[in-house]
């Protein structure tokens, strides 16, 4: 794997997301197991002081594609120079985020290099020089172990579950800027970005996760549990129950098909623990349940549990949350 | 118009996952198989599409002996005719190898529009429609939730961390179906006894013109090595006495054992 590790370092307006530096911070790892050297993509506008940064978070070459046409994301156009750029530095491992544009890009660009692809990669090694991954199937209630016949490997690693290193500003990498960028006549382009209200935190990316199910008993009760997530400084979930009534949109719901979390605290309030929830929110680290019904099967997985009325407990626990930030 | 919907049958999600023989799939014995739940919003958005602009549905599934009747169920809900291609000899852990098979069958079709499912519940790789789309060479929005065609002109949303991307694009194109897209229909029963009589071709990977070295085994472009269930998680400790007595029990626990707060 002499050829190193290439990294496609996700940023949006001008900051890389916290899943891109999880991404060239493990990048930097597999770049040290294998002795090669890590690179790192940046494709959009104005993003030339990201360079420096990715040296920060271990990138020894930074390859920026800077064009006013990339400030927003498109397939083909990030397809074309990511491609581009694996093609010239032939990586052994290519690594993108699980992310929404993660996600969207790296499976293209796969099928373009014909090579085998992994995605949402939650454990990464090195045997014998072979890169093989661990990936959740079945919404985690398997882990499939993964291993590619054709270099480069592409993978997207799962946000919150590789840690982000923390930054070396005496780091510096040889930065390149990518020539010849083709970015006239996109076949597809995003022409806006609908932003959802409050600048809400993404479940996927949150580090605490508060989640209603059924026992809220209506909408109306779901500022609770907002309520007890902003006083956490997490994001608020929801079951398929909840979502299926009506009460909160489907970017809320976890579970099987919803959005597989791995937050370090996950409270559920007011969930049973269908298979299909507890198969979406299993990988957190603690799990606190609250539910009135002792027999209830989230009881089974969760590391405290609390048997009560949520509609007592969660207005007590929001106060008693916020009394300890503002000490904090 | 020329519309195309790719259905996966898929373990009901309330499967309780066994781990086969060979350490490497899952135990498929008492196993229910379900249209994969987001494909339903592709074939009900291809069905609101041809209700809209004219034309046919053509409903394709890639699979063993679990795949008719999701085919069946999508005549049954509309479409005009279904592919049927065994996966006999193909390596569909791959989904590189899915998506080389599919496009090669939409080829033959030639669709203006091809529907998914954001990702095919299982498999989890949410990886099928962009190879497709890369294989023909047009295209793609993922992740949508709603769609606009006008002539060749097509307007989504697609869902993005926070909010929603705007993506500008022309047909033909591959759409990935979102949960909340549209509302599903289901069948009533005339249509699922007409859905009887509706063409279904039944086509194996040579009829597609492709050979083992193309989509076999040796052809797979990555091995899963093996399938493990997760360690099962140990039921913890219950917080007794009244709720400030929970309240704080459970305050404490965090920040001083679990130190997450």
């Amino acid at each position: 794997m002499s050829n190193g590790v290439l990294v496609f370092a996700e940023q949006r307006d001008g900051h890389f997301k916290k899943a891109g530096l999880e991404a060239l911070s493990e990048g930097r790892r597999l770049a040290d197991k294998t002795g090669g050297s890590l690179h790192a993509v940046v494709i959009g506008s104005n993003v030339q002081g990201l360079a420096a940064e990715a040296g920060h978070y271990g990138a020894d070459v930074v390859h920026v594609a800077d064009n006013a046409a990339l400030a927003k994301y498109s397939t083909d156009g990030y397809a074309k120079i990511l491609t581009d750029v694996v093609r010239d530095v032939q990586p052994a491992v290519v690594v993108a985020s699980a992310t929404a544009m993660g996600k969207d890009l790296a499976p293209r660009v796969a099928a373009r290099l014909g090579v085998g692809f992994a995605s949402d990669v939650t454990e990464t090694s090195v045997d014998g020089g072979a890169f093989t991954v661990v990936r959740p199937m079945y919404a985690g209630k398997a882990f499939a172990k993964v291993a590619f016949n054709r270099a480069p490997a592409v993978a997207t690693l799962r946000p919150n579950v590789f840690a982000a290193a923390a930054p070396d500003a005496g780091r510096t990498a040889e930065v390149k800027a990518v020539g010849g960028v083709v970015v006239d006549g996109l076949a597809a382009k995003v022409t806006d970005i609908l932003a959802a209200a409050g600048g809400k935190i993404e479940l996927t990316e949150a580090d605490i996760i508060v989640s209603g199910g059924r026992g809220i008993k209506g909408p109306e009760n779901y500022p609770l549990i907002q309520g007890l997530a902003d006083a956490l400084g997490g994001a608020a979930g929801a079951s398929r129950a909840v979502v299926d009534a009506g009460w909160v949109d489907h970017s809320y719901q976890v579970g099987q098909t919803g959005k597989t979390v791995s937050p370090s605290l996950y409270i559920a309030c007011g969930i049973s623990g269908a298979i299909q929830h507890l198969a979406g929110m299993s990988s957190s680290k603690f799990i606190v349940a609250i539910n009135k019904d002792p027999d209830a099967p989230i009881f089974k997985v969760a590391d405290y549990g609390i048997i009560g009325d949520l509609f007592e407990v969660v207005p007590r626990l929001t106060e008693q949350a916020k009394a300890l930030k503002a000490k904090a | 118009m020329k519309i195309a919907v790719c259905l996966k049958a898929v373990p009901e999600t309330d499967t309780r996952i066994r781990i086969a023989a060979d350490g490497r799939s899952i135990d498929p014995t008492d196993v229910k198989f379900i249209m994969s739940p987001y494909d339903e919003f592709a074939l009900e958005a291809a069905l609101l599409t041809k209700e809209a602009k004219g034309g046919e549905v053509v409903v394709f599934g890639l699979g063993g002996d679990e795949v008719p009747t999701v085919l069946r169920d999508g005549l049954a809900r509309g479409a005009e005719r279904a592919v049927h291609i065994s996966s006999a000899g193909i390596a569909t852990h791959d989904p590189m190898i899915v998506g080389t098979v599919l496009a090669a069958a939409l080829k033959e079709y030639g669709p203006d529009i091809t529907f998914f499912g954001k990702h095919g519940v299982g498999g989890d790789n949410q990886a099928v429609p962009s190879m497709v789309a890369e294989h023909l060479g047009v295209p793609q929005a993922t992740v949508v939730t709603k769609i606009e065609v006008n002539d060749r002109a097509v307007r989504c949303e697609r869902e993005i961390e926070g909010g929603l991307e705007v993506v500008s694009t022309t047909l033909p194109c591959v759409i990935a179906a979102q949960k909340g897209m549209n509302e599903p229909r289901y069948p009533k029963l005339p249509a699922i006894m007409q859905a009887k009589k509706k063409p279904f071709a039944t086509k194996t990977a040579a009829d597609l013109g492709l050979s083992a070295a193309q989509v076999g085994d040796a052809a797979a472009t990555m091995t899963i090595t093996e399938l493990r269930l997760p360690p099962a998680r140990q039921a913890g400790r219950r917080i007794e006495g009244d709720v400030n007595e929970q309240v704080n029990g459970l305050l404490s626990a965090l920040q001083n054992e679990a130190k997450v707060l």
